[in-house]
């Protein structure tokens, strides 16, 4: 591959950023839970696959399809995350950012473990809606209708997000918590509360995600665990509980990973990693974040 | 003390009773399973390995026969550096015997060279490398279920016979993706075809768009799949979203299982064309062992690489007893020399290589009207006899063929 059409790359930027949706909105809900709650949350990819599987069971037991599991799995996997926060998490609050870690990794491991020996490891097939296949001629290039669907969906939920933590007076809210819990509960506020609730939306940000990607790749206890190592590095090149930083750098990096699989495929899979040593060295706090 | 004594002369007694040749050491027969068992090829190989291993150790009747065999398996997750290490710890410290199965053609090439130079024995089912055979074979393994050679003669050959003449592959980028490719190459254009592009993906890849792209681009007839397992089905169903057979180009599945056929569902993958050396549906004595296999392995039916370890295993232990030793070059060379014989493979026989020989059949995935059922996914294209399924001798560049 010497000389690149431009119509042909073109088409690989599109699909950068179809990918890049992918890694803002799963990396955004690990923003949001690190940054409000300084809890670094190994259980995302078990949840975003749980949000896959919830998709799967609602259309194979219930006969739901996939507009249900669109509302049901972030509801269902949010609640799972609540029961979690609540039960285990909570008490690790006073200790250092390790424990939580290791208790988060530990239920990923157990929850993958758990759906693996159940369903194996080749994935489970899960239909595109009917009103979202075929595709369009862009001329350059052939776009799914559904990889168009994505690319809008995760752009509409990552903003709003961004728009109500940044600009609202919930968020508003939510960040003083963060910055100095008493002071805010002393202002008739039920922080505890806020705090799980806020950890609910960041694993339901997960299960949406999981729901997105099910018609693409197949529905498999495994899909997390291969995902949730580059999003733990978007998010540290994006700048630790950066909101913006983790939308920005998800779209960015996916079209950088995106290019990479054109240019040089052999390094597609270790191109963010090299991406995120350099960040680190220039500026350990990551793009968007700040020194504390 | 008295009591020590009398169990030092127990000793001795016991030792010298044993006839002087028999040399199953430690008096035990110790089988390795080591395969992926977590990851993309778990499924196709994994803990229905160890099934079929347990299941070959009760249909020899090993207990009845007085010998004592165990099985103990490990997860190599697909990285040579840790297949190798967990070789070494078996052989070295488990004292285990033979090693059988090692999907991945790289952690292959790794444990096969440790098994040479400890003496000990290998039987390959789960990888595809013909390189093990080739120019990496060796006198202490075997290479039994099916190689890349085999599946580009089969799969590829068939594909260039009806038109499929321009190439563009998508590999997975390490020794077996290279292997197949090469393979499959050199039968594409041996038939007059052309090999218009290529790119080499990371194993495990979940997202094929921007390869499929290229794909695309590249305007080529075929789009040659080198790689197994969930590679191939992403690829598959993310080429169903962008259109690439509705646009008049065709996918071929270089390798793919019964299992990857099974998670794309048959709507997904009607029309397939792919080279097995098993399916479990051939006649009555596959059907009964496939049964009997699925209710142990949460009714997944078994893959040619859980048939592969299944007859390699009773291979072996018929070769240990026929010896009365366990001594790995030793087996391996007296397997070479006995004929084959077994319910899932029929009669075959192993070559100076180390290739074991039998036939191999292309298949086509059945159109979702015409399966009976879960499971019944093949219909039989054509049979290709034992001594046309694998590469000539001659041509493999194994140092243990005398020229």
């Amino acid at each position: 591959m010497t000389a690149i059409p431009i119509q042909a790359l073109m088409g690989q930027l599109l699909i950068g950023l179809i990918n890049g949706a992918f890694y803002a909105m799963l990396s955004l809900g690990l923003a949001v839970i690190f940054g409000l709650l300084n809890i670094i949350n190994f259980t995302h990819g078990a949840q975003y696959m749980l949000g896959a599987f919830v998709a799967y069971f609602a259309l194979q037991w219930a006969g739901l399809g996939y507009w249900w599991a669109l509302l049901l799995a972030p509801v269902l996997v949010g609640l799972f995350g609540i029961v979690l926060e609540r039960t285990m998490l909570k008490p690790l609050y006073q200790l250092d950012h390790l424990y939580g870690l290791l208790l988060t990794f530990g239920v990923a491991l157990i929850v993958q473990g758990l759906f693996r020996n159940a369903f194996g490891s080749s994935g489970l097939p899960y239909a595109m809606p009917a009103a979202l296949t075929g595709g369009y001629n862009l001329g350059f290039m052939f776009l799914p209708t559904y990889r168009a669907w994505v690319i809008v969906f995760s752009l509409v939920v990552c903003l709003s997000t961004w728009y109500v933590i940044e600009r609202t007076r919930l968020g508003s809210y939510l960040r003083a918590a963060t910055e100095n819990p008493g002071l805010v509960q002393a202002f008739g506020i039920n922080v505890p509360r806020m705090i799980t609730l806020t950890y609910g939306f960041g694993v339901a940000l997960a299960a949406l995600a999981g729901v997105l990607a099910a018609p693409i790749y197949q529905v498999n206890p495994l899909m997390g665990a291969d995902l949730i190592i580059v999003v733990f590095a978007v998010v540290v090149i994006g700048g630790m509980g950066s909101i913006i930083g983790s939308i920005v750098t998800g779209f960015a990096l996916g079209v950088v990973e995106g290019l990479t699989k054109v240019f040089y495929p052999e390094a597609s899979n270790t191109v963010i990693f090299v991406i995120m040593a350099l960040v680190l060295l220039v500026r350990p706090a990551g793009l968007f974040g700040q020194e504390r | 003390m008295s009591l020590l004594r009398v169990l030092v002369v127990a000793a001795i007694v016991a030792v010298s009773a044993l006839p002087a040749h028999a040399q199953i050491s430690d008096n035990v027969i110790k089988i390795g399973v080591l395969n992926d068992q977590s990851s993309l090829y778990a499924d196709l190989a994994g803990q229905g390995s160890v099934v079929a291993a347990r299941m070959a150790v009760e249909d020899f009747g090993a207990d009845k026969k007085g010998m004592k065999v165990e099985i103990v398996s490990a997860d190599h997750q697909n990285k040579p550096d840790v297949g190798s290490s967990i070789t070494r710890q078996w052989i070295d410290v488990d004292k285990v015997d033979v090693i059988v199965d090692v999907p991945n053609s790289g952690v292959a090439l790794a444990v096969n060279q440790i098994v040479r130079d400890k003496g000990k024995a290998f039987l390959v089912s789960g990888a595809a490398t013909a390189d093990l055979t080739g120019k990496a074979c060796s006198p202490n393994t075997i290479h039994w279920t099916y190689d890349t050679w085999a599946l580009a003669n089969g799969t590829g050959n068939a594909i260039v016979k009806t038109g499929g003449d321009t190439w563009f592959f998508l590999t997975a980028d390490y020794a077996f993706g290279h292997a197949l490719e090469r393979d499959t190459e050199a039968v594409v254009t041996k038939a007059g075809g052309k090999v218009i592009g290529k790119v080499r993906h990371p194993l495990n890849t979940q997202d094929f768009s921007s390869f499929l792209l290229q794909a695309q681009a590249s305007k080529a007839k075929i789009i040659g799949l080198a790689n197994a397992g969930g590679d191939t089905t992403n690829a598959i169903k993310q080429a169903a979203e962008f259109g690439i057979v509705r646009g008049g180009q065709n996918l071929a599945g270089l390798l793919v299982f019964i299992t990857d056929v099974h998670a794309l569902g048959l709507d997904k993958a009607q029309g397939l064309i792919l080279t097995e050396t098993f399916y479990w549906d051939s006649n009555d004595r596959t059907r009964a062992f496939a049964k009997r296999f699925a209710e142990r392995n949460r009714q997944i039916y078994p893959t040619m690489v859980h048939a592969g370890v299944y007859s390699s295993v009773l291979h072996y232990l018929k070769a240990v007893e026929a010896l009365k030793s366990d001594d790995g070059t030793r087996v391996i060379a007296k397997m070479k020399e006995m004929p084959t014989d077994d319910p899932l493979f029929g009669k075959g026989s192993i070559r100076v290589d180390g290739r074991k020989i039998h036939p191999a059949y292309l298949f086509e995935v059945k159109k979702p009207s015409e399966s009976k059922g879960t499971w019944d996914y093949y219909k039989l294209r054509s049979t290709i006899p034992a001594d046309q399924a694998f590469r000539p001798l001659d041509q493999g560049d194994c140092p243990l063929v005398k020229k």
